[in-house]
């Protein structure tokens, strides 16, 4: 009988680091990711999960007892959202620049100022360039599954995995979830080995000052410069691609689960108006597909489901047949657009994907985003096009601009 | 062709020369006069303070004292602390060898 319990969507990744089994756990209570926090501390203290939990004053401090943690060979587990998030961007990339398989959970919540408890996603798309592997998740199912999926990339390729999910509306929203069994855990994730094993047979010294050019070491060993050590991250980053899209077919061969590698697509075998996005707002684009479908409009969604390393060929692929694209964004690159929309155009550049692209940014803050919002959208952006106009676009979804205010005065 | 580094992170060994000669960052050097240098006037191990002193661990506890010039990045540190002032900094371009 398989187990399946009604569960949110904190404690479905609370489950799924349960499964995993880390050594180490540091996290700092921030909303709305708290009840994660809480959940794996109740673990820990009930004996459930065999696992030092350690309690920080920090986001910074959580995620450097990390870092320590999994430099000496514990697989770990952190998790924050927003502010917090921030708080470790330092750390992010210590993670990332030390090649350990950290794996963190970003409850996405809007960042201050002004403050906002509320969901969007500028928190873990400010934090894009930090050379973290970032996956949005768009119900809870996914991510128990994702977290899991998280631990077996990160230790195969040694880059830090963020698993995302939209706070309160999969966070704190209860969905049926199937728990796998232990066993099929054991079969899926082999044992974290650490790419550098400390011993004090063999003293190391860990991130030690690069120079600009390779250097000779003591045994004459011709060692790589600060820009190698960059390069081999980027060339991991190529090479994870593969890995992530092997880890969700083996999941999905094991479970029957398969939320797609990198990019995942809804009735686009047709669709000539694709509308896209990341995580719980992709979700529901696939209601406005069906909407719009009632209209006889043939719309389709691709879903980016991996975002870092960025699907450039899949989406390439999966454009190819648009007439029109609509890109919503629950975040934006201030001074220019949202950033899913500036990396979809530059993948598209050079390829036969040549077709309008309108950018909706939407639901910042915790703004409702509503079905009937974005059927309303995706049509006028077919209207435009289909009127002859061919200029790209950004918008402000259900925002009441001053331009308005012009308008009215 | 040397062997390429095959680290996944950025590691070292901890050992004299991990990061090459450093002593090629000097500009100055120091030089002793061993006419006012206290082991060596004393005859006796005494003083030190250059070789407690260097935060690079480059002069011997010896009598001469010696300075490894390999390492030495002339922060004239053991310049400043020696008491009978027997270290002197000369830049390296007015040093005939």
């Amino acid at each position: 009988m398989n187990d399946v319990r009604i569960i949110t969507g904190n404690e479905a990744a609370a489950q799924a680091v349960k499964l995993a089994k880390p050594g180490v756990i540091a996290a700092y209570p921030i909303t709305p990711q708290t009840s994660l926090a809480e959940l794996l501390s109740e673990y820990v203290e009930r004996g459930e999960l065999k696992a030092e939990y350690v309690r920080v004053e920090s986001e910074h401090s959580s995620l450097t007892v990390c870092i320590s943690a999994s430099t000496v060979g514990a697989r770990v587990f952190t998790a924050t959202s927003s502010n917090g998030l921030l708080y470790m961007h330092e750390q992010l990339h210590w993670a990332s620049g030390s090649r350990l398989p950290v794996v963190m959970c970003c409850v996405n919540r809007g960042v201050g100022a002004p403050w906002s408890i509320f969901n969007d996603q500028q928190d873990s798309f400010s934090q894009r360039d930090t050379g973290w592997i970032q996956i949005y998740c768009r119900d809870n199912q996914e991510i128990l599954d994702t977290v899991i999926q998280a631990y077996r990339i990160a230790e195969e390729v040694y880059i830090p995995v963020m698993v995302c999910y939209d706070g309160f509306i999969l966070s704190h929203t209860m969905m049926p979830v199937e728990i796998p069994d232990s066993g099929l855990i054991e079969k899926f994730l082999p044992p974290y080995r650490p790419h550098t094993i400390l011993s004090s047979d063999d003293p190391k010294t860990i991130n030690p000052v690069f120079f600009p050019s390779r250097r000779e070491n003591s045994k004459g060993v011709l060692c790589d410069g600060y820009m190698e050590m960059r390069y081999k991250l980027q060339a991991a980053f190529e090479k994870s691609r593969e890995i992530i899209v092997a880890a969700s077919n083996e999941w999905a061969a094991l479970t029957g689960r398969d939320h797609g590698g990198m990019i995942w697509e809804y009735k686009t075998e047709d669709a000539e108006l694709v509308l896209t996005g990341m995580g719980s707002i992709a979700t529901e684009a696939t209601m406005a597909v069906d909407a719009l479908r009632d209209e006889r409009i043939r719309a389709g969604v691709v879903g980016i489901r991996t975002y870092r390393p960025f699907p450039k060929e899949d989406v390439a692929q999966a454009f190819k047949k648009a007439k029109a694209i609509v890109v919503f964004e629950k975040c934006i690159s201030y001074g220019y657009e949202g950033g899913l929309c500036s990396d979809l155009k530059a993948a598209f550049y050079g390829t036969d994907v040549r077709a309008p692209i309108h950018n909706y940014i939407a639901g910042l803050g915790g703004r409702d985003v509503k079905t009937g919002e974005l059927v309303d959208a995706a049509r006028a952006t077919l209207d435009t096009v289909g009127s002859g106009e061919t200029g790209n676009k950004t918008i402000w979804l259900n925002c009441h601009t001053g331009i308005e205010a012009e308008d009215r005065g | 062709m040397k062997n390429s580094d095959t680290n996944v992170s950025g590691v070292c060994t901890p050992s004299a020369g991990e990061a090459g000669k450093t002593g090629e960052w000097r500009d100055v050097r120091p030089v002793i006069d061993s006419t006012k240098c206290i082991p060596e006037l004393k005859g006796k191990p005494a003083c030190f303070l250059c070789w407690l002193y260097c935060p690079d661990g480059v002069v011997s506890m010896t009598i001469p004292v010696e300075i490894d010039m390999d390492y030495c990045k002339g922060c004239g540190i053991c310049a400043e602390e020696c008491p009978p002032n027997a270290i002197k900094m000369v830049r390296e371009v007015d040093i005939d060898e």
